[in-house]
């Protein structure tokens, strides 16, 4: 066997498990809604089969969760990012290595306890017995938090700062602190140092973990609905209403579609960007 | 909730726990959105233990070792459950759920699991229709005794004649308001949907649930609270649209908020009006003049459950005045069974939350069928929430 048919065997065999995995959970369930959101709402409910695009072209009726999402989500990415970085680059460059590991253990531990759980104990910290009460104390009275959009992005940020914190943390602890010292003897400032090395090579890690909780916000609506009060709908929210109020499936299968493009679209905007702005290189698994 | 010097003042840790663990239970206010979250079913698996002391009637293993009901939190005493167990040998497991639509949902989707469930009037012919309920073996129920109820509220556990459910308890959807903030007194939804744009102004919630927001809307202009005319449809739209900048929140989870004294005014059912005034004497229950929902909540069993021997006793069992009486004063809601009302204590049958003037129950109206299924008050719902 050549050494290229060879490669080509092993790559295949890794990537085998995961492929299965997916083609079972992700592209089959995939293809059944597309299906559905071809077909028509049954008139007590459900599916009924049906070749019709009546559903796409229905998808203006949910605009505004479409809006609602698509600047909420992109903006709580970006909120996330600006907080995140700083203290990624705490993390990863300025601490004593021998607290670090302490650090970062903080930031995971409180994934172990459930979204849900943390996001129910926020809706009694901005209650009105709350952060309020105790602003009141302190002759603030009448202070709303709860039930309102900074609520919810707060609660985004909230919950999902870690998953932005890791990936820049790995990029920029694996930079190669040489460049750095490179940089500064070729007499860059250590502004144009930062902005011109550090931030160009942590870009990956940046973009990964954009991308990350930039699709998750595209799906949110368990932030929105406990913080926000149900006054907040995201696409997510119409969703859950079409599926288990209104149990409307195509609809709300042509909006999963929808968003799944949506996504996609994203997704290879972000890739593109990150490509030409790191000059990225093909990586082979052997 | 205590009526302490503790009121008022920041959550202490003990009752946040407390508040968690009732949600984890869920227990939450009937129809919550647990089911929204996604945590939907949150099973409680009742004692399971072996200790089984077979009731005479039944031989040992004849109803199987396990019964899975479909209801709404906080509805049934737990005891019911474990004696039910304890004389059996059939373990009882819990599913709470947030909506009807959530029920239908789920039956529609197949393999529920479920042996019995509570649908509420409406749903009832649209389940008989979609042939997911079966219809009821009196036979099997001796407990049961239609001579006993009132058929102004059970009427619709029959279907074409056939009885496909029998009656758990009926309620009302008023709305709650806490006195000692909004002092005016409030009759009527027209003044609940002004006072929420007024005094009321962010302190006001509706139910994330569209029979009653829309229909509620609906009475505001006189018209039918199962209104599917366009026209009329378009007048209560507007009203939400114009009350929504002004509101709390959309949730059917309104207690929490009207303990803490973040919200004022609430749309609320029967049940959680009579346990907030318990609780806080401060919060009124009120049924608005122009009417609004009457309802009854009913047992059926579904086509497809895997236990009905089980299933039939247990129903048998829950219609026994003696095990229904607990379960009223467990839940706060009326009964519809004269058999239960003898023996139910007096100071409950006084509680004019659950047993309104008839003039106040009068102009009330039972959910239609057809609102269950509308699409129309589905996107209008969608419209006001994603407003």
């Amino acid at each position: 066997m050549s050494s290229a048919a060879r490669k080509r065997l092993v790559t295949a065999l890794l990537l085998a498990p995961a492929a299965v995995w997916l083609f079972l959970f992700l592209v089959l369930p995939f293809i059944a809604i597309v299906v559905f959101s071809l077909g028509e709402r049954a008139p007590a409910g459900g599916y009924q089969p049906a070749l019709t695009l009546a559903q796409y072209a229905n998808l203006p009726a949910r605009a505004a969760a479409f809006w609602n999402t698509l600047v909420l989500a992109p903006a709580g990415a970006l909120a996330c990012l600006l907080i995140a970085y700083p203290v990624a680059y705490y993390l990863a460059i300025k601490v004593l290595p021998q607290r670090r590991l302490l650090l970062v253990a903080l930031i995971i531990i409180p994934f172990w306890t459930s979204l849900l759980i943390r996001t129910y104990a926020w809706m009694y910290i901005l209650g009105g017995r709350g952060i309020p009460a105790f602003l009141e104390l302190v002759g603030l009275p009448d202070v709303r938090l709860i039930n309102t959009p900074g609520a919810v992005l707060l609660g985004i940020v909230y919950g999902y700062l870690p998953l932005m914190i890791l990936p820049i943390y790995i990029s920029l602890e694996r930079l190669d602190r040489r460049l750095l010292e490179a940089s500064a003897d070729l007499g860059a400032t250590p502004f144009s140092t930062f902005f011109s090395v550090t931030l160009r090579l942590s870009l990956p890690g940046m973009m990964t973990g954009f991308s990350l909780v930039l699709i998750l916000l595209l799906g949110e609506y368990l932030i929105p609905t406990l913080l926000g009060g149900g006054k907040v709908f995201f696409i997510g929210n119409a969703l859950v209403d079409l599926f288990l109020q209104s149990r409307n499936w195509p609809f709300g299968s042509a909006i999963a579609v929808a968003l799944v493009g949506i996504a996609v679209v994203l997704l290879l905007a972000a890739n593109r960007i990150t490509a030409r702005l790191s000059g990225a290189r093909q990586v082979d698994l052997l | 909730m205590s009526k302490s010097y503790r009121d008022g003042l920041p959550l202490s840790a003990r009752e946040f726990i407390d508040q968690l663990l009732r949600f984890r239970r869920g227990s939450i206010s009937r129809r919550h959105f647990l089911g929204v979250t996604g945590l939907g079913v949150a099973t409680a698996v009742l004692a399971s233990e072996l200790g089984l002391r077979p009731m005479p009637a039944y031989a040992a293993g004849e109803l199987g070792d396990r019964l899975s009901i479909a209801t709404w939190p906080n509805y049934h005493d737990p005891q019911t459950f474990i004696d039910f167990t304890t004389n059996t040998g059939v373990a009882v497991e819990v599913n709470v759920f947030g909506s009807n639509e959530e029920m239908l949902a789920k039956l529609q989707a197949g393999a529920s699991g479920w042996s019995l469930f509570v649908p509420t009037n409406y749903t009832i012919s649209t389940y008989r229709q979609l042939d997911l309920i079966d219809a009821l073996d009196v036979s099997k129920l001796p407990n049961y005794d239609a001579a006993a109820q009132n058929k102004r509220f059970t009427a619709e556990g029959e279907v074409n004649g056939v009885l496909c459910a029998v009656p758990k308890n009926w309620g009302t959807t008023g709305f709650a308001v806490n006195t000692a903030k909004l002092t005016k007194p409030m009759t009527s939804w027209k003044d609940f949907f002004d006072t929420a744009m007024t005094t009321g102004s962010g302190r006001s919630m509706v139910h994330d649930y569209q029979l009653t927001t829309i229909g509620n809307a609906l009475k505001y202009y006189g018209y039918s609270f199962n209104s599917l005319k366009p026209d009329e449809l378009a007048k209560a739209e507007e009203l939400l649209l114009k009350v929504k900048p002004h509101l709390f929140a959309i949730s059917s989870d309104y207690q929490p908020a009207m303990r803490s004294g973040d919200a004022w005014l609430t749309m609320c059912w029967t049940n959680d009006g009579a346990q907030l005034h318990r609780d806080i004497p401060a919060i009124d229950y009120v049924l608005g003049k122009e009417g609004g929902e009457i309802w009854t909540d009913f047992y059926a069993i579904p086509k497809d459950a895997p236990n009905k021997a089980a299933a039939y006793a247990l129903l048998n069992y829950l219609m026994d005045p003696k095990v229904a009486v607990k379960e009223h004063i467990a839940n706060g809601a009326p009964s519809t069974d004269a058999r239960v009302n003898a023996l139910l204590p007096k100071d409950l049958l006084d509680n004019p939350i659950l047993y309104p003037a008839a003039d106040l129950l009068a102009p009330l109206e039972f959910g239609a069928a057809a609102t269950l299924t509308d699409p129309a008050r589905a996107e209008l719902m969608a419209r006001f929430k994603s407003a």
